[in-house]
């Protein structure tokens, strides 16, 4: 067992778990986009980041993603200050200036605080929210689950990601139905924004 | 090399080769073989010698004789002259920007009196593609007495002590790395060079692997030595053919020299080497996603912990570093941890090769001892700023890094003085930058870069740095708006915080550094939309000076789109909606009629 302490409080926590594991078990809710239980953890989404010290230099905190921190000795962890709210804030305002058109992001969004009425936002909101156009225009959040649910636990490696950086994208290979796909529909069920559908071929 | 009794020392390296020195080398041995002089004169090819600006380049050994800028027709010339009559020719010497003396031996000229070498120590004085160069000038002597008569510990001691730090960027302590990857638990362990090299205008790594490959090769042995690795992996970024063919061709000769292979000068330790071609990104060159691009695996980041000194390859515990850092790693086998950590700053020990370029007399690779100002750099080493033009900032660490103004060029260069002043050492590129080059635009530049090497997979980095990017753009076009200075100033605090990888938490250096010393700047484009430095495009427009016009028609006759009018002899007038802003009219006017207005 490990000793830490999250939010003040300290607690010993299964050597293997993460930071994510350890807060859900004292009731601490973390936002998560990217995470699944039964996939490997993939730190891409930034949702879930917590900011972390060791007791050996408390001053000295960073940003970490809890889904892939693994709990360890002496650690201060915080999942609640101004600098994390703002954070989580920041990620999903840069989520919906990509789309507006997923309803569980909008539903996200108003629970952290991300979408406020007008005259309420910061300048980065203010900009995020009005100034840009969309910069996508699919409700993919490029998370990655579909991905590795297909290659994880079905083992069918049937869509990838294409291409880097904005132009990233989740693809099957050559833009058809891949052979391997063998409709399980796992992608479309593990999707946090609902973009896949499966739908009958013949 | 004995029997001859000069060496001509030509540069094929990739400047000199784009500039046909394998021309003047044909050139030079059939002039050579006409005068008869092939038993006393032997031309030998090297790789790159630094001063890339002056190619093609070659220098006359024993005297050290240095000739420059050579074309194809003046080898006769040059052959009959110097190696005939044995007289100097002093067309072809180097001729600083400032002075009208020309200069003749490679010790003189101020390019390379500061430069003390290590990573390049064999630079100019070795074939690369000739291992037993190599070996003649003390090759593979450093992992002979590693592998025969020292512990691994004993070599990460020393390592440790030299008080090198990685090259690649971060500049983490290497013996440290050694260490966590000798104590990580497992019997199957690898060791990989990093020669993936993306920042733009860098070229220190494809230079050392391009001319001193068995450097990189016998540090690598070492290094596997020290932490009990019986494979490593040479990862070339793909726009590097030479450097692959070279690394191939030296692994090959070492492996028939019994350097690689098993059970290496008896000592029971095997080791062998692969030469992996990078998959085409920037972000390769990240440790993680390196790794993961070895493995066949899409190059993206993920989280550390773990380090690869932990999980590297097919996560086994793994030890990468940069092909500087390997090279040294011999010298200090050799000489000993007390001779590398003499040189150097308290912090920040040894040498390190930048990549000087932009607007710059002596553009090229400089290996200086950690410490000397950037003053010394660009001015001594450099010769100064191109056609007497003013100083304004130079951007060190690429991308990653930041600018550095006029008022701090006395910081010395090494990693704790340039992290004060916002910027960092990175992997050692230097862009120099005038009077003419308007500091919005270099971050815009930057974060353009940024925004497409980005990998996508986390989101401050992928739509944050293409926000900060257009917000750029549009300060640069006069579409900024009162405010966007802090609220820029707050999404790079933002992004910083929140990427995952160092490619995001870095990619706002840029913005941040250019913002702190030149505010001002940026406030013109905003508030006055005006470009001080007369580059951002819609900021500007071209008149005609009446008191200088001449009526001479040059400018109305060369401009591509008739925005001019005039009668001969009478002043010459733009008409600003037809004028695309493409500068001819001011480059052909031999007036100086022509202004830049903003
Ligand atoms: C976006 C990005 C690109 C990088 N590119 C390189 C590179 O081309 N070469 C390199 O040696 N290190 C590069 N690095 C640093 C490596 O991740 C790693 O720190 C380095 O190879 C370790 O070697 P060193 O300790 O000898 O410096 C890069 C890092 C990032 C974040
Ligand atoms: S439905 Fe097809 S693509 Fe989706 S997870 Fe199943 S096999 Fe993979
Ligand atoms: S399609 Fe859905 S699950 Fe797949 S990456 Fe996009 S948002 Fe994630
Ligand atoms: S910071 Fe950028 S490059 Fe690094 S993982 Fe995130 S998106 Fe990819
Ligand atoms: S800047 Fe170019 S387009 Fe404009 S007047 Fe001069 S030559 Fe013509
Ligand atoms: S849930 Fe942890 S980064 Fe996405
Ligand atoms: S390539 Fe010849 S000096 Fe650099």
């Amino acid at each position: 067992m490990i000793n830490l302490t999250i939010n003040g409080n300290a607690e010993e926590f299964d050597e293997n778990s993460t930071l994510l594991e350890a807060s859900r078990k004292l009731g601490i809710k973390i936002p998560t986009l990217c995470n699944n239980e039964f996939l490997k953890p993939y730190g891409g989404c930034r949702l879930c980041l917590v900011e972390v010290a060791t007791d050996r230099a408390p001053e000295n905190s960073r940003l970490l993603p809890s889904c892939c921190t693994p709990v360890s000795k002496g650690l201060i962890v915080k999942t609640d200050t101004e600098r994390v709210k703002k954070a989580r804030i920041f990620i999903l305002q840069l989520l919906l200036a990509r789309t507006t058109d997923s309803q569980e992001l909008i539903q996200l969004g108003k629970e952290l605080g991300a979408l406020v009425e007008e005259g309420a936002l910061d300048p980065v909101g203010e900009y995020l929210a009005n100034r840009t156009e969309k910069t996508a225009d699919t409700k993919c959040i490029l998370c990655g689950l579909c991905v590795r649910v297909c290659s994880e636990i079905t083992e069918r490696h049937a869509i990838s990601f294409y291409k880097r950086g904005m132009e990233k994208e989740v693809r099957i290979p050559f833009n058809k139905v891949a052979e391997t796909c063998i409709g399980c529909g796992s992608c479309a069920y593990v999707c946090p924004t609902n973009t896949i559908t499966i739908e009958e071929v013949s | 090399m004995a029997d001859f009794r000069t060496h001509l020392m030509l540069c094929a390296g990739t400047g000199c080769v784009s500039n046909k020195s394998l021309e003047v080398k044909e050139a030079l041995e059939l002039e050579i073989e006409k005068q008869n002089l092939q038993n006393e004169v032997e031309v030998v090819s090297t790789g790159c010698q630094g001063f890339c600006a002056q190619g093609p380049i070659i220098v006359v050994k024993p005297d050290n004789i240095f000739y420059q800028l050579l074309n194809v027709e003046d080898i006769p010339y040059l052959v009959e002259e110097h190696f005939l009559k044995g007289r100097q020719v002093e067309k072809f010497m180097y001729n600083p920007p400032d002075s009208k003396e020309k200069i003749p031996t490679l010790d003189e000229i101020g390019f390379f009196k500061k430069q003390q070498l290590i990573a390049l120590a064999n630079r100019g004085l070795i074939d690369p593609e000739k291992i037993d160069e190599y070996i003649g000038r003390g090759g593979y002597k450093a992992a002979i007495k590693a592998l025969t008569q020292m512990s691994s510990e004993e070599v990460i001691e020393e390592v440790l002590q030299s008080g090198l730090r990685g090259r690649g960027g971060a500049g983490f302590p290497t013996g440290l790395k050694w260490k966590f990857a000798a104590g990580s638990p497992g019997d199957e362990k690898y060791v990989i060079c990093n020669a993936d090299e993306g920042d733009p205008g860098a070229f220190m790594d494809r230079s050392i692997v391009e001319s001193d490959p068995h450097a990189v090769i016998e540090g690598m042995m070492i290094g596997a030595k020290a932490i009990g690795a019986a494979r490593g992996f040479v990862y070339v970024r793909d726009e590097y053919p030479l450097a692959v063919e070279r690394m191939i061709k030296a692994i090959k000769d070492a492996r028939e020299y019994g350097l690689l292979g098993e059970d290496i000068f008896d000592s029971g330790f095997d080791f062998d080497l692969k030469v992996n071609r990078g998959a085409g990104a920037f972000i390769c060159g990240e440790e993680t996603s390196l790794i993961a691009s070895l493995e066949g695996n899409m190059p993206e980041p993920r989280v550390r912990p773990p380090f690869p000194a932990v999980s590297g390859y097919n996560g086994k515990p793994t030890n990468i570093n940069n092909v500087e850092s390997w090279a040294t790693i011999r010298h200090i086998i050799n000489n000993g941890a007390e001779w590398f950590s003499s040189i150097g700053t308290e912090k920040s020990k040894g040498t390190k090769v930048f990549s000087l370029v932009g607007k710059v007399n002596n553009t090229g690779l400089v290996e200086v001892p950690m410490g000397v100002s950037v003053r010394e750099i660009i001015e001594d080493i450099g010769g100064g700023v191109l056609n007497g033009k003013k100083f304004k900032a130079v951007q060190t660490g690429g991308p990653s890094g930041g600018c550095i103004p006029e008022s701090l060029m006395d910081t010395p260069v090494d990693y704790e003085s340039l992290a004060k002043v916002g910027s960092i050492v990175g992997s050692g590129g230097m862009i120099v930058m005038d009077e003419d080059n308007c500091m919005v635009e270099v971050a815009r530049y930057f974060l353009a870069f940024t925004q497409q090497e980005s990998c996508g997979k986390c989101p401050p980095c992928r739509e944050g740095t293409r926000h900060m990017m257009n917000i750029l753009t549009d300060i640069t076009k006069g579409k900024g708006k009162p405010g966007d200075i802090d609220m820029l100033l707050e999404m790079a605090m933002l992004v910083k915080d929140t990427s995952l990888c160092a490619l995001g938490q870095t990619a706002p250096n840029p913005i941040l550094t250019t913002i702190k010393y030149f505010r001002d700047e940026y406030e013109a484009h905003i508030n006055e939309k005006r470009c001080p430095a007369k580059e951002c495009k819609e900021l500007i427009h071209f008149d005609i000076l009446e008191e200088k016009c001449t009526g001479c028609t040059v400018c109305a006759r060369n401009c591509p789109v008739t925005a001019i009018t005039g009668e001969r002899k009478a002043l010459h007038v733009i008409d600003q909606d037809t004028c695309v802003k493409c500068g001819i009219c001011k480059n052909v006017c031999k007036f100086d009629a022509v202004r830049i207005e903003s």
